[in-house]
């Protein structure tokens, strides 16, 4: 008997074991796709995303920019009629993306997520100004201009700190951290 | 004086400031002492899950952990992606003795421990329930007559579904904008996504999302979009000229938080309530509140 698991297996395998139903369940009905507010930013409905899992389309599913193009608002999960939480699946499939360090070219969302992972574990609390390197460059020059317009309404309105904050426990916190994933010993 | 240990988040610290101070007063003019939980740290948004789990959860944790330590029973977190976080890792804690272990052993290194027993609620949530409608309409001394206000919901207060909820259509944010004298208006949109992170890590597909909630609620004649969200107040209020530029629409459209309206309908100052700190101008509430007193 073959042990290898599928992909279909891997991605539910790394859906929280108490969130809903896995995705062996879908009916392919498309009310995910007909509720998403992203969808047409989308290289492939979350319906196909679901299709293509189950046909073992690896490489194409890695490739699609659609799971980094979900903002996490839920509505196909609390909407779909076989209880799958689909944005949860869409976060496994940033995660499994993520450490096979296998993702579409000029995406944001991968190189932002890691830098805000490292903010925190840095100072314990989020400072905006520390994102902008992972994303700023992708502008192009008038983005540039308009974001740098906004961050000066924000300052000017006392909106935005131009230094970072830390946490005062940030030794004990990064101990916590340093038990689930490895960050190097304390200095 | 009900005492609820109270997470601000990052945001409420920075972009939306107003809201915080909002929060602080309004909570207090209905008997409410909110206790910062001291030393919070960042609870990750929507950035920490893709990266690692077991982490997110943790992160989360050592918050709800800091709540415990303090004796509370109750956590408020004022923004929905703060409010969902801590509701789902504090329900994970109870319900999976595996993960509560794995989160324990981490906190042990810095000698906290979880139980997950503290209740996790939304600020709205919090008015609604424990002061109810009508000990805020007493408050009232300057009711928003004719205000027209577009409750904007968004996801995460009411996504992924927490217990019983309509999700399809709420009316509790009505009744709330009701109570204090306002005219919420309909619209179709109010628990359509405003587009979240993907305001940095897709503008584009954010800044039409934004626009899809703007021109509903510009249709429906709203004077002043409400929002429970700092997320969803930066996307609609700071890039709306943004919107504009992208789509030669002219939107001037004011966003609020709730807790700003609240405390203009209690008359209090509007500079406490961090008020004119937007970059849309806000409408002149006030001549609402003064026209009707």
């Amino acid at each position: 008997m073959s042990s290898v698991p599928t992909f279909k297996d891997e991605i539910t395998n790394l859906m929280y074991a108490t969130h809903g139903k896995p995705i062996s369940d879908c009916l392919q009905c498309g009310t995910c796709s007909g509720t998403c507010p992203a969808v047409e930013f989308m290289d492939h409905t979350p319906r196909l995303i679901i299709g293509m899992i189950g046909a073992g389309l690896k490489d194409e599913v890695l490739e699609s920019n659609t799971f980094w193009s979900c903002a996490s608002c839920y509505h196909c999960s609390v909407r779909c009629p076989a209880g799958i939480d689909i944005a949860d699946m869409m976060y496994a499939l940033k995660r499994y993306s993520m450490w096979k360090d296998r993702h579409q070219e000029g995406l944001i969302g991968p190189a932002f997520s890691q830098t805000f992972v490292k903010m925190i574990v840095g100072s314990g609390r989020s400072f905006e100004p520390a994102l902008a390197p992972t994303y700023l460059f992708k502008y192009g020059p008038r983005g540039l201009v308009q974001e740098a317009q906004i961050a000066t309404g924000l300052v000017l309105k006392g909106r935005m700190p131009l230094l970072p904050t830390k946490i005062k426990g940030l030794k004990g916190f990064q101990n916590i951290v340093r038990r689930i994933i490895p960050i190097g010993d304390p200095s | 004086m009900r005492l609820y240990a109270y997470y601000p988040g990052c945001s409420l610290e920075s972009l939306a400031q107003g809201y915080n101070l909002s929060t602080i007063e309004v909570a207090g003019a209905l008997g409410l002492e909110l206790n910062e939980i001291k030393d919070w740290n960042c609870c990750g948004a929507t950035a920490y899950f893709p990266v690692d789990e077991l982490l997110a959860h943790t992160l989360v944790a050592r918050n709800l952990a800091l709540a415990e330590k303090d004796g509370m029973s109750d956590f408020v977190a004022p923004c929905s992606a703060c409010y969902k976080n801590a509701y789902f890792t504090n329900k994970y804690l109870r319900q999976d003795h595996d993960l509560a272990e794995h989160i324990n052993y981490a906190l042990e290194a810095d000698h906290l421990h979880v139980d997950g027993s503290l209740q996790v609620r939304h600020l709205i949530e919090v008015f609604l329930q424990d002061v109810g409608l009508e000990a805020i309409r007493r408050q009232v001394s300057r009711p928003l007559k004719g205000l027209k206000v577009a409750p904007y919901y968004g996801c995460q207060l009411l996504r992924p579904r927490k217990d019983h909820e309509d999700t399809e259509d709420p009316r509790f944010f009505e009744d709330l904008l009701s109570a204090i004298g306002a005219e919420p208006v309909p619209y179709a949109s109010k628990t359509r996504c405003c587009g979240g992170s993907l305001i940095v890590t897709n503008r584009k597909a954010a800044l039409d999302m934004v626009r899809i909630l703007l021109e509903d609620a510009a249709a429906h004649h709203a004077d002043v979009i409400a929002t429970v969200c700092p997320m969803c107040n930066v996307n609609l209020e700071v890039y709306q000229s943004q919107v504009n530029r992208e789509f030669g629409t002219e939107f001037s459209v004011p966003v609020m938080y709730f807790t700003q309206l609240m405390g203009v309908a209690f008359g209090l100052r509007q500079d406490r309530l961090g008020i004119g700190k937007e970059m849309v101008s806000g409408t002149p509430l006030l001549a609402f509140a003064e026209a009707s007193k």
